[in-house]
């Protein structure tokens, strides 16, 4: 490939001649080690146009969390014309519809789910529409819900397994949006077009048949994309030829997929040291000014920021506030030894600055100890400005996924355009112990939703006998939740395959693809196993003989203190139930994957669950995440981290989870102090292997302040298990969980 | 924790509690370990319940090692270690005697936090030589408000720090800032002359009172005698520290 768009840039290596991201990086970037000085204010005109978001925000909070939906057009790629804010004022430009902030309805996901959407917020979708995807359109949701069997069914009411893909879309793949803006549409074409070439073979198999035709929709994809391009008046046929356009070209190409798809997480990949390799381009050739170069990214970013989904009630208690998890993964180090951080790491974080905090994009710092200080102390100034930063272990991550991997959602790694994931939310392993003293009843309800088996009859619970019915329920969970994953990813990729996203990622043979199963309730059933094997826990059941409380006599280690005693309890659940997992075949021959992350939905778990053996009362929200049950750690942040780096990461692979708070009094006396002591914090917690954290620098009286006051704090913003979410857009109940969570402090 | 294994002769130290994240009492992130019981009767105290000497649990130096070595990732990273804090540490001296030499053997950095009132004994002096850095909490300079605020003498805590002044040992003063109690200016100006005799001063630090800790009195049934005294503010922390003359 030759194209005059490339001149300036270094040639070496293979990425002129094949699709090969990564490469055009290492031959062309240049790493920063240097300090913030450099960084300039916001522009008169980013101001402007920031007012006009905040003033656009301010209606949405004002209309019920929706500003306005668009019932009658299925989204797609190319379904709107082109739409603005400020048509004057935006030097990039796409949005979703044909305004701003207006939700698009994407049906092939589910219909109900949509109309259910809609009608929360006042909202009637068009009769046509409904019709056709009533009568004529099968979705997603029908495609599971007729396939699902029975056990499946009774695991998903009880809320044993919750949170599943099978109402909404399954997110978590990133496309390379950059390939759009290196090589032009055309190019990706032809590189998908030789890749049905390969496809035609002598035995057409399903298999084969079913590649093509998922090829052949990736290329309509991208076709669609280019005519979207030029409705607002760019020929993204070709690369791009400065910072601006590779910019814009980059983001056309995230923005076709949020029109394609209304993922749980739609995340954006690892785009900014991509983009200062144009932004250096055009300060070295006198064409681009650093104000320049930051209002460019202060116009991407406010894009992202405006980015919606039309979503059901039930998606928000799971994901409160909002979320779209457009995650960018910042910094990180070379596999050469070269850090990965430019000037335009710094000037994406600037933006929380420039525009203020917020949660969208889910700023993501890819943290090794061998980053420039620089960099660490500023992303350490900001998280304790902003609390909205979240770090993951680069070190550990690089050894497997090499350096040109991105975040998507909260916690899971992917090499980016060469790996992508079927997501599986999780199962309530709290409910499962309860299950397996109840001999398969639930706890809530008293019905037999597992096979019924012999549940335990003592007054006191004896561990080894729990140990062994735990394990055998464990079975049954690990048994269904595959069935029900490879129910819910078959239909997916059948009525709603994500052609663009997929589209921008390598030939189909050399994509990893990975099942990415999740535990809740880990911190509770740990403690309830540590209650009962180091204190004495009597069962009180109601005249069924169903177990329905528990009384603990005498003190047990708990999760959360950096205690083996119970904290092997929980690395050993989480190995078990990984193995158990593995024993099931899974579609599309994905690896078995896990996460211990919450999100949110720590509060729904907690409230379907009943009383556990460790005297956390019924629908009393789990921790977020991996973190301990609120209250139960005595031993401040380290000892909570010490316990968390135990979890073992290979058999975690898809993340493990940790939400810090604390307050800025504890941080440090000074301001100077304050930011040391977090970098060194951040450097101790990932030498033990820790992999993921969420930094939250703030006072508890504030939150209470803007739960009162909600009008003077629209862009405070916090982190949650995973993603950061404006907290004034969370419901009260999670509002209260994150209040009362630990918030270490010094008094 | 408490093993009741022990040999007779083993010396267990009587803890209050653990913070494994100190960023606020000495140099770097610091693990600080409470110690259970304090002789003194400060009517300010934010950890009343550490008063007992007879209460909290029971742990012997290796034990204590074990636990604190998970650490030395954040100390080495930080340059922080670890700062044994009350209560009042020094009350339990056989145990640190034992304790602190295993702590050097790791290389961790030891700080004390105290009240620094104990006669210049053998035993005391051979704790401030094993360790780092003193924390000193120079309770009133004013000896009668002292009296009165803390239920003793500030004559042997002086005398402790001149002797660290003596042998150059390194050392932080803490006032805790009581307003209308111990921030009379002709107060702070005695303080400032008395620091300015001591040349192993590195660092002064002015801590704001706050009735943070009252609910603990409550919880235990005490009377909070400072009720009517108001939590010190921002601006009376300058106006303290621009009379001692320091940032």
């Amino acid at each position: 490939m030759e194209f005059k768009q490339w001149d300036g840039f270094n040639k070496a290596g293979e990425w002129t001649k094949e699709i090969d991201v990564r490469g055009f990086i290492q031959s062309n970037y240049t790493p920063y080690e240097g300090d913030s000085k450099f960084l300039t204010g916001a522009t008169d005109k980013t101001k402007k146009l920031w007012d006009k978001v905040l003033e656009l925000y301010k209606k949405e909070r004002e209309n019920g969390g929706v500003l306005d939906v668009d019932c009658k057009t299925p989204s797609s790629i190319n379904a709107y014309e082109a739409g603005y804010i400020d048509k004057d004022l935006e030097e990039i430009v796409g949005l979703q519809t044909d305004a701003p902030l207006k939700r698009a309805i994407m049906p092939n996901g589910g219909i109900r789910i949509v109309e259910k959407s809609a009608e929360s917020y006042g909202y009637k979708v068009d009769p046509e529409t409904e019709y056709i995807y009533h009568n004529l359109r099968k979705t997603h949701n029908d495609g599971v819900f007729q396939v699902y069997t029975p056990d499946i069914r009774a695991a998903r009411s009880s809320h044993l397994l919750t949170g599943l893909p099978d109402g909404y879309g399954r997110g978590r793949i990133i496309g390379d949006y950059r390939r759009v803006a290196l090589y032009g549409v055309d190019a990706l074409i032809a590189e998908k077009r030789t890749e049905l070439e390969i496809l035609d073979t002598d035995e057409f198999t399903e298999d084969i048949i079913r590649k093509r035709e998922e090829i052949a929709d990736q290329i309509k994809a991208l076709n669609d994309l280019k005519a979207m391009a030029l409705k607002y008046g760019f020929d993204i046929s070709v690369p791009a030829s400065n910072a601006k356009e590779a910019i814009q070209w980059l983001y056309f190409g995230y923005l076709g997929a949020v029109k394609d798809q209304n993922g749980a997480a739609m995340s954006l990949g690892r785009t900014s040291t991509f983009l200062d390799i144009y932004i250096e381009r055009d300060i070295q050739n006198g064409i681009l000014t650093e104000e320049q170069a930051q209002e460019l990214m202060d116009h991407f970013v406010m894009k992202l920021r405006l980015v919606r989904f039309l979503r059901a009630p039930e998606y928000n208690s799971l994901f409160s506030g909002d979320p779209v998890w457009v995650t960018e993964s910042i910094g990180g180090m070379g596999i050469d030894g070269r850090t990965l951080v430019t000037k335009n790491s710094f000037r994406m974080l600037h933006t929380l600055d420039t525009l203020g905090p917020a949660p969208e994009p889910n700023l993501t710092v890819l943290w090794s100890n061998n980053l420039p200080e620089e960099f660490k102390k500023y992303c350490a100034d900001i998280s304790i400005r902003t609390s909205s930063i979240q770090y993951e272990n680069d070190d550990l991550m690089r050894i497997t996924l090499g350096d040109d991997y991105g975040i998507a959602c909260c916690v899971s790694a992917m090499r980016i355009g060469k790996q992508m994931q079927f997501f599986g939310a999780r199962a309530n392993l709290a409910k499962t112990l309860l299950y397996a003293i109840n001999g398969g009843r639930d706890e809530n309800s008293g019905k037999q939703v597992a096979p019924k088996f012999a549940p335990i009859t003592s007054e006191y619970l004896d561990y080894d006998e729990v140990m062994e019915k735990f394990d055998v329920m464990m079975d049954y969970v690990a048994k269904i939740y595959i069935k029900a994953l490879n129910a819910i990813h078959f239909m997916h990729d059948k009525y709603s395959y994500e052609a663009l996203e997929m589209a921008l990622h390598d030939r189909d043979e050399d994509i990893l693809r990975t099942m990415a199963c999740g535990i809740a309730g880990l911190s509770v059933a740990a403690d309830s196993l540590s209650a009962i094997k180091y204190a004495k826990v009597k069962v009180i059941r109601d005249e069924t003989g169903l177990a329905i409380d528990y009384q603990v006599e005498g003190d047990f280690p708990k999760y959360g203190n950096d205690d083996d005693r119970v904290d092997n309890i929980a690395v050993n659940i989480v190995k078990s139930f990984m193995r158990k997992l593995q024993k099931h075949h899974t579609y599309r021959n994905s690896k078995h994957t896990l996460s211990i992350l919450t999100i949110t939905s720590n509060v729904v778990y907690g409230k379907n669950t009943g009383n556990t053996p460790d005297g956390r009362r019924a629908g009393e929200p789990f921790g977020p995440g991996a973190n301990p049950l609120h209250g139960r750690d005595a031993n401040g942040a380290l000892a909570v981290m010490n316990t968390i780096a135990k979890l073992p990461y290979e058999y975690s692979e898809d993340g493990i989870s940790f939400t810090f708070s604390i307050t800025p009094a504890a941080l440090g006396k000074d301001e100077d102090a304050k930011v040391n002591n977090l970098v060194s914090m951040l450097d101790g917690y990932f030498k033990q292997t820790g992999h993921h954290i969420n930094v939250n620098v703030f006072n508890r009286e504030l939150l209470l302040d803007a739960m009162e006051h909600p009008e003077n704090y629209p862009q405070l913003t916090i982190r949650v298990s995973g993603y950061a979410v404006n907290f004034i857009k969370l419901t009260r109940e999670q509002q209260l969980d994150v209040i009362n969570r630990t918030i270490h402090e010094r008094i | 924790m408490s093993n009741q294994n022990n040999s007779e002769n083993q010396i267990n130290a009587r803890i209050h509690s653990f913070e494994s994240f100190g960023a606020v009492d000495g140099p770097g992130i610091r693990f600080v370990v409470f110690f259970q019981g304090c002789g003194l009767r400060c009517k300010y105290c934010h950890n009343r319940d550490t008063w007992p000497t007879n209460t909290g649990m029971e742990y012997s130096a290796q034990e204590l090692i074990a636990k604190i070595s998970r650490y030395k990732n954040y100390f080495a990273v930080s340059d922080g270690g670890v700062t044994l804090s009350g209560g009042e540490p020094l009350l339990q001296q056989d145990f640190l005697l034992e304790f602190i030499p295993e702590l050097k053997k790791l290389g961790i950095h030891v700080a004390i936090d105290t009240s620094g009132n104990f006669p210049l004994t053998d035993k005391i002096k051979k704790i401030i030589d094993l360790t780092d850095l003193f924390l000193l909490d120079i309770k009133c300079i004013n000896d009668d408000i002292c009296k009165d605020l803390v239920g003793v003498s500030n004559k042997l805590e002086l005398e402790f720090a001149k002797y660290l002044s003596q042998i150059n040992k390194d050392v932080w003063i803490r006032q805790v800032l009581v307003p209308g109690i111990t921030d009379h200016k002709d107060d702070l100006l005695k303080l400032k002359e008395f620091l300015s005799t001591l040349t192993n001063v590195k660092k002064i630090e002015i801590l704001a009172y706050h009735d943070l800790g009252r609910f603990k009195w409550e919880n235990l049934g005490c009377n909070y005698e400072l009720e009517d005294v108001p939590n010190a503010t921002v601006e009376d922390v300058a106006r303290a520290k621009k009379i001692l003359q320091i940032n």
